[in-house]
């Protein structure tokens, strides 16, 4: 089989092949040989089956992080009387992507996708949207594996660590591989559904990672929100055929150069941005003694 | 360039909130623990820099203590760990450092107890690890192998015996590594396998002269 490293060879595959991206992903990774479809397959249904239990654990809790600077946003969200202008599964995908990100900040189990600080944002798009709209779970472990192609695609160029390239590098690939997902459960073509990654990506280019007293909790827990809404942009976005003028794999590698030009104070050292500011070091005088 | 599957992706199930904080710390725990290969009277952990700044936030001195205890990274009760019954079996001593030379997030551990080791290691992102020193030798085991550990007499034709060996037992090596703190002195030899090797080979590992020390550390769970 071709080498499936970009998303141009992964885009020429599926058409060549008349293929779907998860069913390309899934040959190509055997066609490695270290992974099987059935290997895969199963790992999916694990994190999937995971990814559910956190939010329906996250959604009906209020226990404070061990900093007890969160933990009841999520809760507040639900009990909102304010009329949404976004509708159900927008609101829902909000609700989602707080409750799993608070129980991270629980210690409680989650799936790192791709990382523990980006974990609220493919499961809340991905179900969220399957069960509003009856998708199986066959369907959903589809899309969860066409979301793990994005995410693998982009770390082949570079790391996704908030260390290494900023919080584009974690929440970002998180929100393009929601887009994936979602566009894929929509019935989005092969190209609608890389648009959408492009879009995605393009859209949060620069995002720094700059979080209070160095904890996984100021700024992660809401960005996880916004961020996946951002997919549903870009997946509405790309269903309507727009195209990203830049092609995917420039976005990427414009992604990796703004990882390496931005400053290290700004790549999860908590010495600078949000980290530094005159709140945040207060928090930090009260947390880290 | 080393491909990353889709597994690295959409994985680990892990207990929050850090992968590398938090899992990595469990995974160099666990990693340190096989290592070892024993059950230590008392374990002290050295955590550095941003290890030691946030650990405690991110609960990284719960993760570290979780994995010398066997603990997988998905296990809630890394939470309460100190709570716990395996806990209460072993004495255990946490410090905190900063040392600028060592890695963000670097960890010694120092076992005591019938053999007495310490084992340094990094978590080098997205819950990825690197056990770099142990003892005094540089080694560099990421837990995705099964690994020979050797230390012996720094003499000529050894590295050729052992290899020898490990064909014999129709075994890959993925990779080879090795150090020595002085010519004719001590030597180590670290080697990654593709696969599992026997327990005739390993025997006959042990039974080469010069060989001090024999360590069959496996890899971790994915």
């Amino acid at each position: 089989m071709n080498n499936v490293n970009t998303f141009r060879q992964l885009y020429y595959t599926c058409k060549e092949k008349n293929k779907n991206i998860y069913e390309t992903a899934l040959d190509y990774e055997a066609s490695q040989g270290e992974n099987s479809e059935y290997q895969i397959r199963l790992q999916a249904k694990k994190s999937l089956d995971a990814m559910k239990d956190a939010i329906k654990i996250g959604l009906n809790c209020t226990e404070p992080s061990p900093s007890g600077m969160s933990g009841d946003d999520c809760d507040k969200l639900q009990k909102s009387n304010v009329k949404s202008i976004l509708g159900t599964t927008p609101q829902k995908i909000m609700a989602y992507a707080l409750a799993t990100s608070e129980q991270n900040l629980r210690m409680g189990r989650i799936v790192a996708c791709p990382t523990a600080g980006s974990c609220g944002i493919v499961p809340a798009v991905l179900i969220a949207y399957a069960e509003d709209n009856n998708i199986s779970e066959n369907e959903q472990i589809n899309a969860l594996i066409t979301a793990g192609e994005v995410g693998r695609l982009v770390a082949n160029k570079m790391a996704l660590a908030g260390a290494v390239g900023g919080c584009q590098a974690e929440c970002g690939v998180a929100s393009a591989m929601s887009a994936a997902a979602l566009t894929q459960m929509r019935g989005g073509s092969v190209k609608q559904i890389i648009n959408a990654v492009a879009l995605a990506l393009k859209n949060i280019l620069g995002l720094t990672c700059d979080p209070v007293c160095g904890l996984v909790e100021i700024p992660c827990v809401k960005r996880n929100p916004f961020l996946a809404i951002h997919a549903v942009t870009a997946s509405e976005l790309a269903m309507a055929d727009i195209i990203s003028k830049i092609p995917i794999d420039e976005v990427v590698d414009a992604m990796e150069q703004t990882g390496q030009l931005m400053s290290p104070l700004l790549k999860e050292s908590s010495q600078g941005g949000l980290a530094k500011t005159k709140t945040a070091i207060a928090l930090e005088k009260n947390i880290l003694k | 360039m080393r491909q990353s599957s889709i597994i690295d992706i959409i994985s680990p199930v892990m207990a929050g909130p850090s992968s590398s904080h938090t899992a990595g710390a469990v995974r160099l725990g666990l990693l340190a623990k096989n290592v070892y290969n024993a059950k230590p009277d008392k374990v002290t952990f050295k955590l550095y820099n941003s290890y030691a700044l946030t650990g405690k936030g991110h609960g990284t001195d719960k993760g570290l203590l979780a994995g010398v205890l066997g603990f997988s990274v998905d296990d809630e009760r890394i939470k309460n760990i100190f709570d716990t019954p395996e806990a209460k079996e072993i004495e255990y001593e946490f410090e905190f450092l900063e040392d600028f030379n060592r890695h963000p997030n670097a960890v010694d551990f120092i076992f005591e107890g019938g053999l007495n080791f310490t084992v340094s290691g990094d978590s080098v992102g997205a819950g990825e690890i690197l056990v770099t020193k142990i003892n005094n030798f540089s080694v560099n085991l990421n837990g995705k192998y099964n690994t020979i550990l050797l230390v012996y007499d720094d003499k000529p034709g050894v590295i050729s015996k052992v290899t020898g060996l490990i064909q014999a037992d129709n075994v890959n090596i993925a990779s080879l590594h090795c150090d020595r703190s002085g010519k004719g002195k001590d030597a180590s030899m670290c080697i990654c396998i593709d696969g599992d090797l026997t327990k005739n080979c390993l025997n006959a590992l042990s039974d080469l002269k010069d060989m001090y020390i024999v360590r069959y550390i496996r890899k971790l769970e994915k």
